[in-house]
């Protein structure tokens, strides 16, 4: 107790110091067409107040105290409000207004509740004036100030980490070394940013540039990609983060087979960076059934969430999948999922049905085209010219949506008979395992693309196989062989 | 007199001849809407006694579920395309002889049977072929070709079969072949009887 008594003036001072501090929020931040300025506010009884003093200079407003009735008269170019000095209430234009407090006096100055300007001044005012109290900030006028909520879903690896922006808001992204920088098409922005990362994401911050926002990786993160969609209203960034090297053994690694050798770590760029699976089904499509009511739709799901984890992990490859729940999906729509994502590989995962028991194995599906998509194969590759702004003109590709397969035929036929072999080496096969058949989805996908059919469900015996663990991890590793020997197809081919 | 019954015999045996042509060329519009209650069946009436056959190729599943096998079948013979069209396919949605195997989902019935001018024919099935197929890309091509077949391998200047469903296009029946468009016979999924 004795020993104590030193440190009691310390303590004291301490506190003294955080008082005031305590006192007095963060200045405010007056944004405005004019440029920026800071406003001082106080604390009082747990309300925040601004001087009129500095709202005077800010808005080039006048101020008179009516001594017959007790309030301020604030005027703006001809028009008025009368602030209370005893009630919370503001009266524009014989209309009362409530206030969170009344004026405030201290010594001679005057001062009024922070919502006074988006409640009260706004009124009489010439511009829209927001008070966001979060971001501490008042805006003026018609600026661009979106909301910025950033969160991290993932550590990862891979990380995972999303961006929303409100409203809509257009982005442009840009990889620098050791970070992601957004550029968006704003004034300012009204950031939430998580805490600091443990993962590969180390920080989401406000960037250098006014309007950018920084997302910082850690050491041993490989190059981040991030992807901007509007959505409903908002412009949503998903951030994917690999690791630079593939990370140390782990169970998934621990079920490959010699024959799947991991791939050496490079910086080069690969001809495939994203890919899309896609869980055949979903929702109240269920797909095929088997006799002891295995669904179809349950089992694409369960292989394509175990196909993503495994080239995620392995190859450092970003995958979608074009549903992650039990929900229905059109074909439309997964198609779109592909082509938005520029994905650069797309498998459809499913099992078959057929009118008898006996049909078994597992079949790889590539499109077969009809006349009129070889008509549109023979004439694809042209480049239409069209004239823009400045009167230059600007060459695009041009593609029917519903025919896009059409120039992706070789690789996707590659693709398949790859599919093939790897499948062969793991599981039975079908006594005709690869085919071209007219299939709606892959018409309009525009990359190289196949459709597998896993195993037969209408076969007891099979419907047995796939729900085990062991086949849906042979099914797994035979896609990561055949993306990796894909991808050496494709480096082969561009090679010069 | 003679004269005169010379012209009018002859205007009214061409008048006879017009109309004859008119009625046997059915326009598609007439044709599919014509099939109505009777073609809303896949129970045909038999042929009456003395009524012309002729012989068909419909396609059922093979025993061992891979393939489409022809199978030759006595239907009546009616009269013009769009009529025989639709006696070929309300005999294709019978139930499939022994031993082979059915590949048309129970409960589906013909809606509808026309042919364009370009040679491309409309099979407008009812909704069970697509609520009671069992799934699968291998059962949903012998469905699709069983009907796209039926009608081609019949139907000389037919090219190309479109199935609507319910009246309507349809992306596919299951999940995986693309209906969109009119398809072309398929031979490759044909195996010898």
């Amino acid at each position: 107790m004795r020993g104590a008594a030193p440190l009691l003036p310390a303590i004291l001072v301490l506190l003294l110091t955080a008082l005031p501090q305590a006192q007095e929020p963060a200045p405010l931040t007056l944004l405005s067409r004019e440029g920026r300025r800071v406003i001082p506010s106080t604390m009082s009884g747990g309300r925040e107040f601004v001087a009129l003093d500095d709202i005077v200079s800010l808005f080039q407003v006048t101020v008179r105290e009516e001594a017959l009735t007790g309030g301020l008269t604030v005027a703006h170019q001809g028009r008025s409000i009368i602030v209370s000095t005893s009630q919370p209430l503001a009266s524009v234009n014989g209309r009362a207004v409530a206030l969170s407090a009344p004026a405030m006096r201290t010594g001679n100055r005057w001062s009024v509740p922070i919502d006074f300007l988006s409640s009260g001044l706004s009124l009489i005012y010439d511009q829209r004036i927001e008070v966001r109290r979060a971001a501490r900030l008042v805006v003026v006028g018609d600026l661009r100030v979106p909301r910025v909520t950033a969160r991290i879903d993932a550590v990862g690896p891979p990380a995972r980490a999303t961006i929303e922006i409100s409203p809509a808001t257009r982005a442009s992204i840009t990889t620098e070394t050791g970070r992601l920088v957004i550029r968006l098409d704003a004034d300012a922005l009204d950031p939430t940013f998580p805490g600091d990362g443990t993962g590969l994401i180390e920080q989401i911050r406000l960037g250098d540039q006014p309007g950018t926002i920084a997302v910082v990786l850690a050491d041993g993160a490989g190059q981040g990609r991030a992807v901007a969609a509007d959505v409903g209203g908002i412009t949503r960034i998903n951030i994917d983060v690999a690791p630079d090297v593939p990370p140390p053994d782990t169970a998934l690694l621990r079920t490959a087979p010699a024959g799947v050798p991991p791939l050496p770590p490079t910086r080069t760029r690969s001809p495939i960076s994203t890919i899309v699976i896609d869980p055949g089904h979903g929702g109240d499509d269920v797909g095929a059934r088997g006799r002891s009511g295995t669904e179809e739709k349950t089992l694409t799901l369960a292989v394509a969430q175990r196909v993503k984890a495994l080239i995620e992990m392995r190859l450092g490859i970003r995958v979608i999948l074009t549903r992650t729940a039990d929900r229905r999906v059109s074909l439309s729509e997964r198609a779109a999922v592909a082509n938005n994502n520029k994905a650069d590989l797309f498998l459809s995962l499913h099992l078959n049905a057929a009118p008898t028991a006996a049909s078994t194995g597992a079949e790889v599906l590539g499109l077969r085209l009809d006349q009129q998509a070889a008509d549109v194969r023979r004439v694809a590759g042209g480049e239409m010219t069209l004239p823009v702004f400045g009167g230059v003109t600007r060459s695009v590709d041009v593609i029917r949506w519903d025919l896009a397969q059409v120039r992706h035929t070789d690789a996707s036929t590659a693709f398949a008979r790859i599919l093939e072999d790897q499948l062969r080496a793991r599981v039975t096969m079908s006594a005709r395992p690869r085919r071209a058949i007219p299939l709606r989805l892959l018409t309009s996908v525009n990359m190289p693309a196949a459709l597998i059919e896993m195993a037969y469900l209408t076969n007891p015996g099979q419907e047995r196989t796939v729900r085990s663990d062991t086949f849906q991890a042979d099914i797994a590793q035979a896609i990561l062989g055949a993306v990796q020997q894909f991808r050496s197809y494709l480096e082969e081919r561009s090679a010069p | 007199m003679t004269r005169r019954r010379l012209v009018i015999g002859t205007t009214a045996v061409l008048a006879l001849a017009l109309i004859g042509w008119a009625v046997s060329r059915e326009p598609p519009e007439l044709a599919s809407t014509a099939s109505g209650p009777a073609a809303s069946t896949t129970q045909p009436p038999p042929p009456p006694e003395g009524v012309p056959l002729i012989n068909v190729t419909l396609f059922y599943g093979s025993a061992d579920g891979e393939t489409l096998v022809p199978v030759q079948r006595e239907i009546a013979l009616a009269e013009g395309l769009m009529a025989q069209g639709r006696e070929i396919l309300l005999a294709q949605l019978q139930p499939a002889p022994s031993p082979h195997l059915p590949v048309i989902p129970e409960g589906t019935a013909l809606l509808a049977f026309y042919v364009t001018d370009r040679g491309d024919a409309f099979v407008d099935l009812s909704a069970e072929v697509s609520s009671n197929h069992q799934g699968g890309s291998s059962a949903e091509l012998l469905t699709v070709y069983a009907v796209v077949n039926a009608v081609t391998a019949n139907l000389p200047t037919v090219r190309r079969v479109q199935i609507l469903i319910n009246g309507q296009e349809a992306d596919t029946l299951a999940g995986h072949v693309d209906l969109r468009n009119p398809l072309g016979r398929d031979q490759t999924i044909v195996s010898p009887s």
